[in-house]
């Protein structure tokens, strides 16, 4: 094999090597760790965060605009202390809520941001002030069941120790 | 009665001290290989001829290879994820898989019993041969003339081609996903490019493969000047290769999981 040739084909063998990387990097992936100074970290309190996970996105409108950092139990209020970093691109006024939600029934769960009516926006360390908890399944089963059970003790009147307030 | 005793504790513990001295030896020479790695840098053409044996005459395996299991993936993952209503998700299930696990692993393995084996194979008739004794007359290392060179090919050439058979298999199984079985290419595209991070998946698997990659190409030139000079050793030397090689990138492979993906 002459030398010129072998040079040829190494060098499109490393070509096509890199091609596959970029391939990789630009089609098949993408970045979800933004440069650090194009970011703002905020936090939230929350009830309870049920399934959330760090890296998990954080959405206004479904366009995702940041994500979770960190989570941890806030030793004070034993309430769920939740990190994330948004993109300083996006603003959000001071009264934004955030909510828990799952996206389908069975995806990951996500924070919504609800962007409010106030002139001032939220700046880098801020603290989003309304929560709402994340949906947990078996709460919300267990309060259908009560509900049902109460309403059937009445419709047919013979509801034996009856505890909750009636007429 | 003692001497029976000591006998039998010998003939057990043989195989650890010779895994234990082998395993030192292969440590001495990897760093002997480093120390004289300067030879095969500066004179690139020798590593570039390695590159040529190990990489260029690997690709059209890897490729092929990289081609079918994408294929398969595809379709085994249709066929399960087609009763959960969920087979926009095939494009995520398909390049997940390769990048992160197949792409390195399945790749080092056909690398290692296709240029490992070759470069055990070329050292040991080398050494059987007496040229490497020849070059050491002629006051030429061979270490740094024919070792480092093979070595530093097969790091070079390991993540390319570890990139090449995810590259391939992702689009083998956009081919049955979106070709044969009719799936939107817009949602197998862009669901595959939100779920697939890039430093999370794509870089760990390169990380992955370079380790893939010292250890095969570790294990071929050291076995290889290691084999004893006659057929029977070279042969049994390149066997070597391809078992040992496979059982360390699988384990490797367990250990570097275990590092990236714990808890995630």
């Amino acid at each position: 094999m002459k030398r010129g040739l072998i040079d040829f084909w190494v060098g499109l063998f490393v070509a096509a090597g890199i091609a596959s990387l970029l391939f990789l990097a630009l089609k098949v992936s993408s970045s979800s760790t933004l440069p650090k100074n194009q970011t703002y970290m905020l936090t939230a309190n929350f009830e309870n965060v049920g399934g959330l996970k760090t890296r998990a996105p954080i959405k206004s409108a479904g366009v995702v605009v940041g994500r979770v950092t960190r989570i941890a139990l806030d030793q004070k209020t034993y309430m769920a202390r939740v990190t994330m970093v948004l993109d300083k691109e996006y603003e959000f006024s001071r009264d934004t809520s955030a909510q828990i939600l799952t996206s389908g029934l069975l995806g990951e769960q996500y924070i919504g941001l609800e962007p409010g009516a106030d002139d001032k926006m939220l700046k880098d360390g801020d603290q989003l002030k309304i929560t709402s908890s994340a949906v947990i399944l078996e709460q919300l089963i267990s309060r259908f069941l009560f509900s049902k059970a109460q309403e059937g003790g009445q419709a047919t009147n013979n509801a034996p120790t009856n505890n909750a307030p009636e007429k | 009665m003692v001497n029976w005793i000591v006998k039998f504790f010998s003939r057990v513990g043989e195989p650890f001290t010779n895994a234990l001295l082998k395993l030192g030896f292969a440590s001495r020479f990897l760093i002997a290989i480093l120390r004289h790695s300067t030879t095969a840098l500066v004179r690139f053409r020798l590593t570039l001829r390695e590159i040529w044996f190990a990489g260029v005459l690997s690709v059209l395996i890897i490729a092929v290879s990289g081609l079918f299991v994408g294929m398969v993936l595809a379709l085994q993952g249709y066929d399960t994820l087609v009763r959960f209503g969920a087979s926009s998700s095939l494009g995520i299930l398909v390049a997940l898989s390769l990048v992160r696990e197949l792409g390195p692993v399945v790749g080092a393995l056909l690398f290692a019993s296709r240029a490992g084996s070759a470069i055990t194979a070329e050292i040991g008739l080398m050494k059987a041969t007496e040229q490497l004794s020849a070059m050491e007359m002629m006051a030429v290392n061979p270490i740094a003339r024919v070792v480092a060179p093979k070595f530093w090919g097969g790091v070079i050439s390991m993540p390319l081609l570890a990139a090449m058979f995810s590259a391939m298999g992702i689009f083998g199984g956009y081919i049955i996903g979106v070709q044969l079985l009719g799936l939107d290419a817009g949602s197998f595209w862009s669901q595959m490019q939100s779920a697939i991070d890039f430093q999370q998946d794509v870089l760990n698997g390169v990380i992955k493969s370079v380790f893939f990659g010292v250890a095969i190409s570790l294990i071929a030139v050291f076995e290889g000047f290691d084999a004893p000079p006659t057929a029977e050793g070279v042969s049994g030397a390149t066997t070597r290769t391809v078992v040992t090689s496979s059982l360390v990138i699988l384990g490797l492979d367990v250990l570097l999981t275990a590092f990236m993906f714990r808890g995630v």
